[in-house]
């Protein structure tokens, strides 16, 4: 946010919060424990919006929850950012002093009436008008969201059109009042931080910056691309076209993660050379030609991870790891040894220390104060600083130090996959409390929660298609079709279907979804999908099994 | 720098056991006495969880106060005087931990606990002289353990109903309130709703209430099992504090190992993300990596 990849807020600011703004997020399966802290606020008088197509048990602890249409969330946000502008509940000061664009923004959300916001977003105009009037309104006010915001073509538009919302209201860069965007694995903040992105150096830092570049480059002691590098889906869109031959996969499952499966399959199959290093053989180590077997980051080797809330915490080793598997940095250097790069043989914190020395986030976190204060929120740049619970807190310097922050013009724009007669009903997809991804890791435990995968249909649908709970049915889209038991959620609306990527080995959801994705961010479009359901066998009357059997008990 | 708002808060004088003690306004005097270096045994008290004074094991006498208050929730206020280790004091100390402990199957309790009814020269044996049949109190509340899932078991029988695990499940934590107390008086028992098995209930499996247990009437079914087998060995168990492999969050796991397997998964009270609570997945989901 404001050229830093983070969220703004430390969890406890939820806690102290007067508003809470809950957006395609069902943290309390996804997110449980900062969903305690969630309930902490909300037991403390904070007032909540959900905003989530189904009725999750998340929205279950709302004051208020907005069922939108899948997809419509810019327009949602929009309607809110011209109402506030409408009403006089700008925060003009904080406008005029700490943004850029707003009288853009303005002229552009201008159509976005709370009539036409109703229809785009099929949430009624009296509770927009609720929620864009307390936003405004509330001392403090949290927006969270998770992946019902990422995962869409437009995936950053709809982050920019919440940004855009904290503008307008100031409700940035002050304890209690923030934008909490809620990782979805428990070091992608970390990864991202640390340079695995292709357009970013550790620590955030542009790779198309010369001057930082030059600094890498003496480190390195090597030269860099001028240009930034591929995300994910462009990876793909290059083994299309022939130009990525060679894949290096750490700790990915794409074969069963990505949208679109049998396109993924066809690409992945088709590389000269795929090296997959995993703690397990999965079905994207099955199809690669060598296999590095590696040890679990979080209990068999030492190092650090980040969490949504930017703070860095120490992974420590705790089991030897089996077999031949071997650490990560061992794995990586014996690479690199091997392509005529001598890294030595480098510890953990010997890496750590390099990214102290690299990034100005990073300066001041040791692993002795890492250790001593359980962890450390960036940015931390010197051995003397506290680190940052709170980001942007710049924003209210007088004047702004650094540059203000920007309002961005987004519009609504419906998902790819449109409905139509053939595929009258959307399918969203999300995670279950008890299961993760595609089950790799929740496969190695039992839970009574879990029951396979099930298609959720609402009892709407379920009754106009004749269908019942437990009935095997087949669920096409334009790209394939699957089968899977029913279970039926009177939290979804009509029209409104829901699966899991937990059980891809028995119901291969992503053969449905699609690929479309977004542009900037590379993310695909898992959560709009449109799909029909079909019934595999008429219903009939089955005889009960040990009727009319010689001495059977009713 | 961060807008953390300041709270301005009074100072409190008091007295106890003879000293003078100065402690910010809203401090319990559980917390004052530890300001002091006073040690003082509680049961039902726990710093992630609301007091909810059922076990008196913590009671201190106030002056002009008729009865014995409790430390974990009292407040200290303006010139008390406070006495921590007197006769009476130590007296009712020691008759609550002898009537815990003659009904109760203390073998897994906490080792805190076990020294504090030493502590207090307590003999909950003189309370379980049996009935007119020979059967010991303790025998009155045995029960079956209740193992009906492979994630964690019942052990009533342990259970002193010190409500911990109630306050975890219900508002202090996971707001889930898939048990309460049931039952009034001896029959007084933590249940599920109608006293259906778990996978009927409305748990979560998140193990909070594993989390606050101090008897092991909860316990991991890992723990259970290698108990019953005679593996479980505490001496032989390491405990290295790591980060969960799942979402965002970043909780912190502690991991207890015994011969490179996890046998029990628990998180610090005093961690500011999880104040000791975790989830289905981060207290039970490790399963993946000993699959070996």
């Amino acid at each position: 946010m404001f050229g830093a990849g983070g969220g703004t807020s430390a969890y406890r600011e939820i806690e102290e919060t007067d508003l809470i703004v809950l957006w395609g997020s069902n943290a309390r399966e996804t997110h449980p424990i900062f969903f305690h802290h969630l309930l902490k606020g909300k037991q403390d008088g904070a007032r909540m919006f959900a905003i989530d197509p189904r009725r999750t048990s998340s929205v279950a602890w709302a004051d208020v929850w907005m069922g939108l249409e899948v997809g419509s969330d810019v327009a949602l946000a929009n309607t809110i950012g011209r109402e506030i502008i409408a009403a006089g509940l700008c925060n003009t000061a904080f406008v005029e002093r700490a943004t850029t664009g707003f009288e853009e923004y303005k002229a552009a959300v201008e159509i976005y009436t709370l009539e036409h916001g109703e229809k785009l977003t099929g949430v009624k105009a009296e509770d927009i008008r609720d929620l864009a009037h307390s936003y405004a309104r509330a001392d403090r006010a949290q927006i969270c969201w998770t992946l019902g915001i990422t995962e869409h073509h437009n995936a950053v538009d709809n982050v920019f059109a919440i940004i855009n919302l904290s503008l307008l209201t100031g409700h940035v860069g002050r304890w209690g009042s923030g934008l909490v965007p809620l990782r979805g694995q428990n070091n992608v903040q970390g990864g991202g931080d640390m340079g695995a992105i292709p357009n970013k150096f550790v620590g955030g830092q542009d790779v198309e910056d010369p001057v930082l570049r030059a600094m890498f480059e003496k480190e390195y002691a090597g030269t860099i691309p001028d240009k930034k590098g591929w995300h994910l889906s462009q990876m793909f869109e290059a083994m299309e076209h022939g130009e990525l031959k060679t894949v290096f996969v750490l700790g990915e499952n794409p074969m069963q993660s990505e949208a679109d499966a049998k396109r993924t399959r066809r690409l992945l199959e088709g590389l000269e050379h795929l090296v997959v290093q995993d703690i397990f053989l999965t079905k994207t180590a099955e199809v690669a030609h060598v296999v590095l077997p590696a040890a679990a980051s979080w209990c068999e080797s030492e190092g650090t991870v980040t969490s949504s809330e930017r703070r860095v915490q120490r992974v420590r080793k705790a089991l030897e790891p089996p077999g031949q598997a071997k650490d990560d940095i061992d794995i990586l250097t014996a690479l690199a040894k091997r392509l005529g790069r001598d890294w030595g043989a480098p510890t953990a914190a010997d890496v750590w220390e390099e990214v102290r020395r690299l990034s100005p986030w990073h300066g001041g976190m040791s692993y002795g104060r890492l250790e001593q204060l359980n962890g450390l929120q960036w940015p931390c740049p010197t051995d003397d600083h506290p680190g940052s619970p709170t980001l942007h807190t710049r924003l209210w310097d007088e004047p702004v130090s650094g540059s203000r922050a920007p309002f961005q013009v987004v519009h609504h724009s419906p998902p790819v996959d449109l409905l139509s007669e053939e595929f009258p009903l959307r399918l969203t997809t999300g995670r279950r409390l008890e299961s993760f991804n595609t089950g790799v890791m929740t496969g190695g435990y039992t839970s009574p929660l879990r029951h396979g995968e099930r298609i959720e249909l609402s009892p709407e649908d379920a009754e106009r298609l004749h269908i019942t709970a437990g009935e095997v049915v087949r669920i096409v889209s334009r790209r394939g079709s699957v089968e899977a038991q029913v279970k039926i959620d009177p939290g979804l609306r009509p029209g409104l279907t829901f699966m899991t990527l937990h059980f891809p080995d028995e119901v291969e959801t992503n053969i449905l979804t699609i690929d479309a994705v977004d542009p900037k961010s590379g993310t695909a479009e898992f959560k709009a999908a449109a799909v029909r359901v079909e019934k595999i066998v008429p219903v009939q009357a089955r005889e009960p099994v040990g009727a009319g059997a010689a001495g059977g008990k009713p | 720098m961060e807008a953390v708002p300041l709270n301005f808060v009074r100072a409190v004088d008091l007295k106890i056991d003879g000293k003078d003690v100065r402690v910010p306004e809203g401090t319990t005097l559980l917390q004052a006495c530890k300001s002091v270096g006073i040690d003082t045994p509680t049961l039902c008290y726990l710093e992630n969880l609301t007091p909810v004074n059922v076990c008196r094991v913590c009671v201190v006498e106030v002056e002009n106060s008729r009865v014995l208050v409790p430390a974990c929730s009292r407040v200290a206020e303006p010139g008390m005087v406070v006495q921590t280790d007197s006769e009476r004091v130590r007296h009712s100390r020691k008759l609550v931990f002898e009537l815990l402990g003659s009904s109760v199957d203390l073998s897994t309790a906490e080792p805190t606990f076990l020294a504090d009814l030493e502590r207090y020269a307590a003999e909950p044996d003189r309370f379980d002289t049996g009935d007119a049949h020979g059967h010991g109190a303790k025998a009155t509340v045995k029960q079956p353990v209740k193992i009906d899932n492979d994630l964690y078991v019942r052990d009533y029988s342990k259970c002193v109903l010190c409500y911990k695990c109630v306050e975890a499940c219900g508002t202090d934590a996971q707001n889930t309130f898939a048990i309460a107390v049931a039952g009034r008086g001896f029959n007084a028992s933590i249940a599920t709703e109608f006293d259906t098995p778990l996978p009927d209930s409305a748990c979560v499996y998140c193990g909070n209430c594993i989390g606050v247990c101090p008897t092991g009437a909860l316990m991991f079914k890992s723990e259970h099992d290698m108990r019953e087998a005679g593996t479980w060995d505490e001496s032989k168990q390491t405990v290295t504090d790591t980060i969960c492999p799942y979402c965002g969050v970043g909780c912190t796991l502690q991991l207890h190992v015994q011969d490179n397997s996890i046998v029990r998964v628990t998180s610090p009270h005093d961690h500011d993300v999880t104040e000791g609570h975790l989830c289905i997945k981060g207290r039970f989901g490790w399963q993946f990596v000993q699959n070996r």
